[in-house]
């Protein structure tokens, strides 16, 4: 049994501790948000934050997230959207969508620590990210305009 | 384009098309189905135009056998020509029955008429209905009368949401490897390295103790299923240990380039007449080259079966699910009525990849489970090594000039593999792969050249220039080494990529400019405006930037695009920091949804220009996971300004592979303006540039 906080709900969950925390995501706490595409750390569409940090969550061993606080695309936003899910939707930013969950897993830790991060600290932010659609040019419109308003709201220039 | 959509003659029945839910929605059918490339959301926009209704009240359901109209396969860039515009002839017959009852109801002339977001009524009349007083809930039971003088209304100048987004966005559980039942079943296949291996010797590993899991063997097709996802995953991986594979073929085949079955081609179209000799001396010739590339789709392949009461259902991001009903049963040897095949969202497939392999292999462990449904999920090592490649070309190209500068002679001769390795009923063999593995193995049917106008290899290699008597050879290759098939723009990436790479080599022997040289040679007065478009958006083709152009099977979008380099020598690295793109795709239905459509498939091809190929060698299969086959990523990815040049008065075209073969030239174009060296094998890495700085 591992005991875990996952989008700020408490789980206890049978599984086994070598288990990848994406299965137990899954199949057993019913968040398919968080997708398995490699299993081998190359394409961060399983990206979830743990205790505030990105891991993999495809290879993760749920054993070593006991007591730890996870955080997956459908708890991003608490009961509402996060701002990079918005800027994101308002931008129809996406094409097949399979690689969002991690584009915005990773994003919402990026604007989370720094508001208004640099078009260049957003592309190398989001370099492990894949997306095969070719949809890269409008999530970083989209972020940055968001960087952008963020900004100007705090008077950065 | 002219005419009808055929699906139109095959489905004139209105109902089949349109419904008038009980209240507040509308549910629209189409044959077509969601790749990402948002089709979805453009026939919710046709539909809502034509019945004055916000979008979000239209229900867009997609492909499934039995019960929306056949379209065959969603491929070619067709579906807003082809279901786009039966859809509109549809809601437009549909609107003038509504209409017509509304007006009866309300004592007034249809003419005078308007529905906005479903209300029905007239300037100065002071009743109204709606479409669901009218037409709720009852069928039309007309035939499609179609009208070509109705001038369709314009579409919305802002962005119209995507409506598959929010759920996307949010994290839900849309795509078929979300699927889930309580009494599901997981399944694993565990697959030889390659297409050439089979089964050798399996000592099977134990089940571990308390595991419910099963292996299902049948030659060398060999799955694992159970109701634990790791547990299976876990044990296909000591399965898979525990197998010792044999070669039975070598990966080799034909080079490109030896031998050939040759068909000239006159106006995108082959004939089987004899090969006409290259009867001049050119004053340039050059080779030009692309490698094996693959679709490597963001999520392996997956499907979902349920054999119950004699019936097989099966759920599949395939691209075509008649098809694939009707291979299907031949693999499976099961009635085909027997069969419904559900289109159900996957990540983009960008052609013929993995679905429609995970589909078999899905039913054959649903047929061992009966009443159980099957999910079966690829690993990334399998879709990588297993999915149908898009061919190797190699395009070579001459021509002669005149006194003035002016292409006098031209010849394009254009070798590859098959690009048509969809199952496809009817024929000899199967193209489904787990069928070749089984004991009683079908194999795959005899590659053979398609002869249909700008199919596969010779796709887009009819120049749209003005030129006196072109010599088009289309060389197809029978024998490959690799397993190939349709990747988005099939040829058109490696002849576009020659041809206008060609064009400014010729530019520069005839000491033109690449834009001026191009516009001495085009007739259509749509290609020049796209030309001269994307060179005023970018300001001028100068600098480290070059230029390319295309129509897309010279009968679709038109696409410009610049692109702009930087180059570093010492690294022989190149990166493209920049892209511009004019597009002409007839009557704009989605601006956005289009623009997506050119920018991404401008990204795709970046990628695969710059990056991409597959490695091999005659035993074995090197490029397995995304450090093995890099691609683009987000700090490697240009920006893009695009432009749309708007033919309100012209058909809809189709535009996702307007811009691949544009942008490949484009990037080769500028990387000879940035460091004077002509690379004509892609993809453009720092061997190949080395190489032909070398040359």
């Amino acid at each position: 049994m591992v005991s875990l906080i996952v989008n700020g709900a408490r789980r206890e969950i049978d599984a086994p501790t070598d288990e990848p925390l994406a299965y137990v995501l899954r199949n057993r706490l019913g968040l398919p948000g968080t997708k398995v595409a490699c299993g081998l750390e190359q394409c961060g569409a399983c990206l979830v934050t743990v205790d505030g940090e990105c891991r993999y969550a495809c290879t993760l061993p749920v054993g070593e997230c006991a007591d730890r606080s996870v955080t997956t695309v459908e708890g991003l936003g608490g009961d509402g959207l996060h701002p990079v899910q918005r800027a994101l939707l308002d931008f129809n930013a996406a094409q097949c969508g399979y690689c969002l969950s991690g584009i915005l897993v990773r994003a919402a830790a990026l604007f989370d620590a720094d508001p208004a991060p640099s078009p260049a600290q957003i592309r190398e932010a989001l370099a492990p990210q894949l997306c095969r659609c070719g949809a890269q040019p409008r999530v970083l419109r989209a972020l940055e305009t968001l960087a952008r308003d963020a900004a100007s709201q705090e008077g950065r220039p | 384009m002219s005419g009808l959509p055929s699906a139109l003659a095959r489905h004139p029945d209105l109902d089949q098309w349109l419904a008038v839910d009980a209240a507040d929605t509308v549910t629209v059918a189409t044959g077509k189905v969601e790749i990402g490339q948002g089709i979805t959301t453009a026939l919710a926009l046709i539909a809502a135009h034509e019945l004055g209704l916000d979008p979000r009240r239209v229900r867009v359901r997609t492909a499934h056998t039995g019960i929306t109209p056949n379209e065959f396969i969603t491929a070619g860039s067709m579906s807003v020509e082809d279901s786009g515009g039966a859809l509109r002839q549809a809601c437009a017959h549909a609107r003038r029955l509504i209409l017509a009852r509304a007006a009866e109801r309300l004592g007034t002339d249809a003419a005078e008429l308007t529905i906005e977001d479903g209300r029905i009524t007239a300037p100065g009349l002071n009743a109204s209905t709606t479409l669901w007083e009218v037409q709720g809930g009852r069928p039309f039971e007309h035939a499609i009368e179609t009208r070509t003088d109705e001038q369709p209304p314009a579409p919305p100048p802002d962005r119209q949401p995507r409506l598959d987004l929010p759920a996307k966005i949010a994290g839900e559980g849309v795509f078929v490897q979300d699927m889930t039942w309580p009494d599901m079943l997981h399944a694993r296949v565990v697959r030889p390295p390659t297409w050439a291996h089979r089964l050798d010797v399996l000592d099977e590993p134990a089940v571990p103790d308390g595991q419910d899991l099963r292996v299902l063997r049948d030659g060398s097709f060999l799955a694992v299923t159970g109701a634990d996802e790791y547990a299976v995953v876990r044990h296909a991986e000591r399965v898979a240990a525990a197998c010792r594979w044999r070669q039975v073929a070598d990966l080799d085949g034909v080079p490109l380039g030896t031998e050939s079955q040759a068909f000239p081609v006159r106006d995108g179209i082959p004939s089987i007449e004899p090969v006409p000799d290259l009867d001049f001396e050119p004053d340039l010739a050059a080779c030009y080259t692309r490698p094996h590339l693959m679709h490597a789709s963001l999520a392996p392949s997956a499907a979902a079966a349920l054999w119950a009461g004699g019936k097989l259902t099966v759920w599949s991001h395939s691209q075509g699910v008649e098809l694939l009903k009707r291979t299907l049963a031949e693999a499976l040897d099961v009635d085909r009525r027997a069969i419904t095949v559900i289109h159900h969202q996957g990540a983009g497939a960008y052609g013929h990849n993995g679905a429609d392999d995970a589909a078999l292999d899905a039913a054959l462990c649903a047929l061992e489970h009966p009443d159980r449904p099957v999910l079966l999920k690829y690993t990334r090592q399998q879709e990588h090594r297993w999915e149908p490649y898009g061919p190797a070309m190699r395009i070579d190209m001459a021509a002669a000039l005149d006194d003035a500068g002016r292409i006098r002679r031209w010849s394009h001769e254009v070798w590859s593999y098959t690009h048509a390795g969809r199952p496809i009923p009817r024929q000899p063999g199967s193209q489904l792969a787990g069928a070749w593995l089984r004991d009683n193995a079908i194999d795959p049917p005899p590659a053979e050249p398609r002869l249909g106008s700008e199919v596969g290899i010779h796709r887009s290699a009819w120049p749209i220039y003005a030129l006196p008597e072109p010599r088009v050879i289309k060389r197809f290759v029978a024998a490959g080494p690799l397993r190939t098939s349709s990747l988005r723009s099939l040829g058109a990436h490696g002849n576009v990529f020659a041809i206008e790479s060609f064009m400014d080599e010729l530019a520069a022997l005839a000491g033109k400019s690449p834009v001026a040289f191009r516009l001495d040679h085009l007739d259509d007065p749509r290609a020049r405006a796209v030309l001269e478009a994307v060179d005023d958006l970018c300001g001028g083709v100068t600098g480290p930037r070059g230029v390319a152009l295309a129509r897309y099977k010279n009968q679709q979008t038109w696409a410009a695009v610049v692109a702009e380099v930087e180059v570093d020598e010492a690294r022989a690295d190149v990166r493209v920091p920049k892209l511009w793109i004019a597009a002409d795709a007839g009557r704009v239905v989605d601006p956005d949804g289009l623009i997506n459509q050119l920018e991404g498939g401008a990204v795709q091809a970046a990628s695969w220009t710059l990056k991409e190929r597959v490695r091999f060698d005659r035993q074995d299969i090197d490029s397995e996971d995304w450090d093995s086959y890099p691609v683009l990523r987000f700090d490697e990815v240009p920006e893009i300004v695009t432009r749309l040049v708007d033919r309100p008065d012209q058909p809809s075209l189709g535009a996702g592979e307007a811009t691949q073969g544009p942008a490949a030239a484009a990037i080769a174009n500028a990387v000879f303006a940035a460091c004077g060296v002509r690379v004509r094998d892609m993809p453009l890495d720092a061997e190949a540039l080395r190489r032909a700085a070398a040359a």
